[in-house]
């Protein structure tokens, strides 16, 4: 694969990743925010049938997803006090502390379940496993959906400068994220919205997200209580079977989402308006796609975020020619994106920039500047960037 | 308020939508499974994308870029991230063509 590191987009000297600060008004003045982005040609009756809902696929996904949850956590618990327990907690770890991820967010976005009501209770559920505050994390979603690594606009961006490789490695085994997660809850159900949090999510949801948030809370610290009645009742080690059961799995489970979650665009571009430079496509084994619901299609679900992850391997197919080529593997990509991610602890305006087919229509880094809807009112030569 | 031709019936596919522009103004007219013709502002209420690159499903239109939701007939905002209603124009059908009241 052809690819080089170089900076693309708008090259910025201060990087202030908070919504409120100097990059915010900097990427809403420069045209970055809202703004129209690349997408490859589907003829509209393709898309149509690839945007098709079906409840049948994530029926079966999530029957299967659910019962894995029992058969391992029954694998955990029959084999407690022996090292066999070791595997069916690690499994049980994945379904229910990765798997929540690509639920939480295919869910989100309505997408996996044709019937209104079950992406709903899966979304809640999944969000509730992540520990992730319901509403304020569609809003913050949908934000990254709109303005894709833009710098002071996306409340999701993963690989923030200057990036630190020791906090990276700890998000493997979720203690910081974790901590994080269930202080911002436990704000939220005080009653208390950040900043932040009130910019991105309209006034009329924030009771439900404080509401949302003072149930996950009620249910964490049952679990708590049950754990420390068994713990003083004397039951021991077995006292943390309500923490391994329920929660804990954020901790010791999360490491596949985290590894799959970092890819989809660490190395890449900040402030382009192409999906092509700032998400990552590649290749993986069945199990984590199964796990990630294929998201490994990152370029395309970015593109066309209303085709249901069942559809994107279909999707990919079609617009592939038009893409730069994917990855070959989990390892492939971390070795692409790692490579970027040193040169960019020194230079954050790097970036990867892969080569793409002859058959694709050329890199747009400022598609922007051509849509009479967007148009700020700047001519060209005012605009910042490369 | 002026009738307004806007498209012929067969442009708009049974359960789909079409962009419609106007005197400055961009508008979606859907055509439902019972065969009935429904208009809306063009545009999105919660950023501004075109609704007509979305997906109509039975009488409900989403957004292509957020997945909100709209009940095309009525407006009314069902799925977040939407909470603001879209506004609806009357529409009528004669002779192959359909005609939107436009104010």
């Amino acid at each position: 694969m052809s690819k080089s590191t170089t900076s693309i987009g708008s090259e910025l000297t201060v990087r202030d990743y908070s919504l409120t600060g100097a990059n915010t008004r900097q990427a809403i003045e420069n045209g970055l925010s809202a703004a129209e982005w690349y997408h490859s040609d589907v003829p509209r009756k393709k898309l149509k049938s690839l945007m098709k809902r079906r409840d049948a696929p994530a029926i079966h996904d999530t029957v299967i997803w659910i019962a894995l949850h029992f058969v391992f956590a029954a694998g955990g618990l029959y084999f407690w006090g022996s090292w066999l327990c070791v595997p069916f907690w690690f499994a049980y770890g994945v379904v229910y502390g990765s798997a929540c991820d690509s639920r939480w967010h295919e869910c989100g976005h309505g997408t996996a379940f044709r019937t209104r009501w079950m992406n709903d209770i899966v979304y809640h559920i999944a969000s509730f496993q992540i520990m992730r505050n319901p509403v304020n994390w569609r809003w913050s979603h949908a934000r990254h959906h709109t303005d894709t690594l833009i710098v002071g606009r996306d409340p999701e961006i993963a690989w923030m400068h200057p990036i630190s490789l020791v906090l990276k490695a700890l998000a493997f085994v979720g203690i910081v994220d974790t901590w994080t997660s269930l202080k911002t809850l436990m704000r939220n159900a005080m009653g208390n919205l950040s900043q932040e949090e009130r910019d991105y999510i309209p006034e009329s949801q924030w009771p439900k997200a404080v509401f949302w948030a003072r149930l996950h809370i009620a249910i964490y610290a049952a679990v708590l209580v049950v754990s420390l009645v068994m713990l003083v009742s004397g039951a021991g080690w077995k006292s943390l079977i309500p923490i391994l059961l329920i929660g804990g799995p954020r901790v010791y489970g999360c490491w596949h989402f985290v590894m799959t979650g970092l890819l989809q665009h660490g190395g890449l571009a900040e402030n382009v308006l192409d999906h092509r430079l700032n998400s990552r496509t590649l290749y993986m084994n069945p199990i984590s796609r199964w796990v990630y619901w294929n998201m490994n299609y990152h370029i395309e679900h970015h593109m066309f975020p209303m085709v249901p992850y069942y559809s994107l391997p279909a999707l990919h197919d079609l617009i592939k020619d038009d893409l730069p080529p994917p990855n070959t593997s989990i390892w492939d990509g971390y070795r692409e994106m790692m490579g970027s991610v040193m040169k960019q602890r020194v230079d954050p305006n790097h970036a990867i920039r892969r080569s793409l087919p002859p058959t694709a229509r050329p890199y747009r880094e400022h598609l922007h500047l051509a849509v009479p809807e967007r148009n700020t009112g700047l001519e060209i030569g005012d605009r910042g960037g490369t | 308020m002026p009738w307004v031709d806007a498209c012929a019936v067969d442009d708009v596919e049974e359960e789909d939508v079409i962009r419609w522009d106007h005197e400055d103004q961009t508008y979606a007219i859907f055509r439902s499974v019972d065969d009935e013709f429904y208009c809306t502002d063009g545009l999105c209420t919660h950023e501004q994308v075109h609704l007509s690159e979305g997906l109509v499903m039975e009488n409900e239109i989403e957004c292509p870029k957020h997945n909100g939701l709209f009940d095309y007939r009525t407006g009314k905002a069902l799925r977040a991230p939407v909470c603001e209603d879209l506004r609806t124009y009357e529409t009528r059908v004669g002779n192959g063509r359909v005609m939107v009241l436009v104010e």
